[in-house]
């Protein structure tokens, strides 16, 4: 007592805490409860899909959706016709952040939560590259003999035996009509006088430096890093004599309605929305050098059970029926990965059958190019040089 | 007893607070800024091996962008002060009625969010605002140039974005000056200049310290308006930093490039109010 008299208050204070014990009990509850929790989790994980179910994650806007907003036609007929109950979770929003959310479990072999997700190409490389993946069991999928010929080899899965397009991307030229009436077909085209300081490009690296090397006589499906480098300097260069004002996402499509941009380096789906909404201003089309194609496509990650697994195969095979796909590009106006689809788009929507944005002819497909896959180190590298060249 | 465990008690909330969610990932940060690729790993993985060097190359490969955030910030602040300063003084002593009205409109951009009020400004910047062609009518801005996508554009929104962080702190420090100070001024002959500069000014000195700080700081690591608003050349230190850690996965070089920002504030800071000599900032 004596002792504990000749300390500071303070010190008292501590060492007669009353509440130490509590305090104890209480971190011991909150332990107990965070193991609580994680044995909920893992308790979840070890059940994945339930047997007649299968989770499905998709970026926002990507499937035919109704009038009211609330249904989604083609999955409640897939729902329908095979008693598979499809949760369908519009959780991508950006292939980084969604990698970030899903890694951690992926390599601890813990269930994600989804038995289909979609990332874009060269995320999907990544997954596949990592054993992120599983391989299809083909005899679930008949249907996967339909996809296009631009996207049945793509580097990062040359036999598409973990991977099939959900909906593809063309990279090309987009224009404002009255700036450019000629319209624009090379990269010469787009750094006309009249563009100056009002082009956009794209912020994906492989569509706009893909297009700049095209246009410079390479094959970006074996691209080397001295070639990649001469386009980044290419637009570094233009971007230091003033004609390119941005380097931009979906961004671009603001600054063409406001009339800050008058062309760009842009995505087909998008170029189509607008015009569409725009009373036709707008075009667009594949650099004659070369446009890029590029897709999200449809995997089966590596943490999926085998139902889930069994019922995410017959999902993206209902997907790959030519009729099916044509309804979903009827409302997603991406390119449709599916040969066939297009006959089908002739019975319900006549006009978009004819659009070389949902449906690019031969002539066409046969100038798209996919970027080739990169190596963990280059994805580093060559990233860095393109973003030190759009001022990051 | 009890009376001297009350006041540490009610701190613990505070303190677990700060301690998760700023002590926690600072520490963490400060990690990941010394780490370096995995040899043979994939995207994004590193492993820790104290390169102090990460420091020196993050700044040295982006020293004009940390350049060009402390000038923007600087010359928004300065905007911002001597728009402020009249706008507070208004309010503080000739609002009369309408003083809580117009205190009111001052916050009320907040309402709104950050992102939508930068956007907004794009749109009133733009071709088809009314800016831009009374300007090209007036020979002031010529045929082919445009005010997005320019300095102007970034600093103009920046200015804009904080200038109630400017306002609120001038006007709680104007407000509290007994007019009656500016009154005896008078009697003594001071016009009304004289006054500002003896009396007025150096009475509001912690608002005008406490407002340059709340502009400056945060505009200073500011990159929305940078990107909404800006071009390539106009790239603030922010956006490396998210482009680093979002685009390139360059973990170690964004945490590097964060606390370097960090420190160049803080010094800045410091140096500041130093030279202000205000101890008391409210």
């Amino acid at each position: 007592m004596a002792n504990k008299k000749s300390l500071s208050p303070e010190a008292r204070a501590i060492i007669n805490s009353q509440v130490s014990r509590r305090a104890v009990l209480a971190g011991l509850g909150g332990v107990a409860g965070a193991t609580a929790l994680a044995a909920c989790g893992g308790g979840a994980s070890s059940s994945g899909a339930a047997k007649d179910s299968v989770r499905w994650a998709n970026w926002t806007l990507y499937l035919d959706l109704d009038e009211s907003g609330k249904h989604y036609p083609s999955l409640e007929n897939f729902t329908k016709t095979t008693g598979i109950n499809v949760k369908y979770l519009e959780d991508i929003n950006d292939n980084d952040e969604f990698f970030g959310k899903v890694q951690g479990q992926l390599k601890l072999g813990e269930d994600i939560g989804y038995d289909l997700v979609t990332p874009t190409d060269w995320m999907a490389g990544r997954f596949i590259r990592l054993g992120y993946t599983q391989k299809f069991d083909k005899a679930n999928i008949p249907n996967a003999k339909n996809i296009i010929s631009s996207l049945a080899h793509p580097s990062f899965d040359p036999n598409r035996e973990s991977s099939l397009t959900w909906q593809g991307i063309m990279a090309g030229f987009g224009w404002n009509k009255s700036v450019n009436p000629k319209g624009i077909k090379t990269l010469d085209d787009l750094f006309a006088p009249q563009n100056k300081g009002k082009i956009v490009v794209l912020s994906e690296m492989r569509d706009t430096i893909g297009i700049i090397a095209m246009s410079q006589g390479v094959d970006i499906s074996k691209i080397t890093e001295a070639q990649f480098m001469n386009a980044v300097d290419f637009l570094k260069k233009k971007i230091a004599d003033g004609w390119i004002r941005g380097v931009k996402g979906n961004e671009y499509k603001e600054d063409l309605i406001s009339g800050d941009a008058s062309a760009v380096i842009g995505w087909s789906g998008d170029m189509f929305q607008l015009s569409a909404e725009n009373a036709g201003k707008f075009d667009f089309a594949i650099s004659e050098s070369g446009g890029t194609i590029s897709g999200d496509n449809l995997l089966i990650p590596s943490t999926a059970n085998a139902d889930g697994k069994a019922n995410a195969e017959k999902l993206i095979n209902y997907y790959y029926e030519p009729a099916i796909a044509a309804e979903v590009a009827a409302y997603v106006n991406y390119v449709c990965p599916v040969d066939g689809a297009q006959a089908e788009m002739e019975k319900i929507a006549p006009d978009l059958a004819k659009s070389e944005f949902i449906f690019p002819t031969a002539k066409t497909q046969s100038r798209l190019h996919v970027f080739r896959a990169l190596t963990p180190a280059e994805e580093t590298s060559w990233t860095e040089a393109f973003q030190a060249a759009a001022g990051n | 007893m009890g009376k001297v465990k009350t006041p540490y008690l009610l701190l613990l909330p505070g303190f677990a607070f700060l301690f998760t969610f700023f002590i926690l990932p600072i520490a963490n940060l400060a990690q990941t800024s010394t780490q370096t690729p995995i040899a043979g790993g994939d995207t994004g993985q590193y492993e820790q091996t104290f390169r102090l060097k990460n420091y020196i190359d993050a700044f040295v490969e982006n020293k004009e962008q940390f350049g060009r955030s402390f000038l923007y910030a600087l010359i928004a602040t300065a905007l911002a002060l001597m728009i402020a300063y009249p706008l507070a003084y208004a309010i503080a002593f000739k609002a009369g009625k309408m003083k809580n009205v117009l205190l009111v409109l001052v916050v009320a951009p907040f309402f709104t969010s950050f992102l939508l009020r930068t956007i907004a400004w794009k749109q009133i910047l733009g071709e088809k605002g009314f800016i831009v062609p009374t300007l090209r009518s007036l020979g002031i801005l010529s045929e082919g140039s445009t005010l997005t996508s320019t300095a102007f554009a970034v600093v103009m929104g920046m200015t804009y974005n904080f200038l109630p962080f400017m306002t609120l702190p001038l006007y709680a420090s104007i407000d509290r000056i007994d007019p009656r100070t500016l009154e005896a001024s008078g009697d003594l002959y001071a016009n009304g200049f004289t006054t500002f500069r003896k009396v007025t000014l150096p009475l509001s000195m912690p608002g005008v310290v406490a407002g340059t700080l709340l502009t400056f700081i945060p505009a200073a690591g500011d990159y929305v308006n940078a990107a909404i608003l800006g071009s390539p050349s106009t790239k603030m230190i922010g956006n490396v930093i998210e482009s680093r850690y979002f685009k390139v996965v360059d973990y170690p070089t964004a945490a590097a490039l964060s606390f370097t920002l960090m420190a160049a504030i803080l010094i800045l800071v410091t140096i500041y109010i130093r030279k202000a000599g205000t101890e008391e900032l409210v």
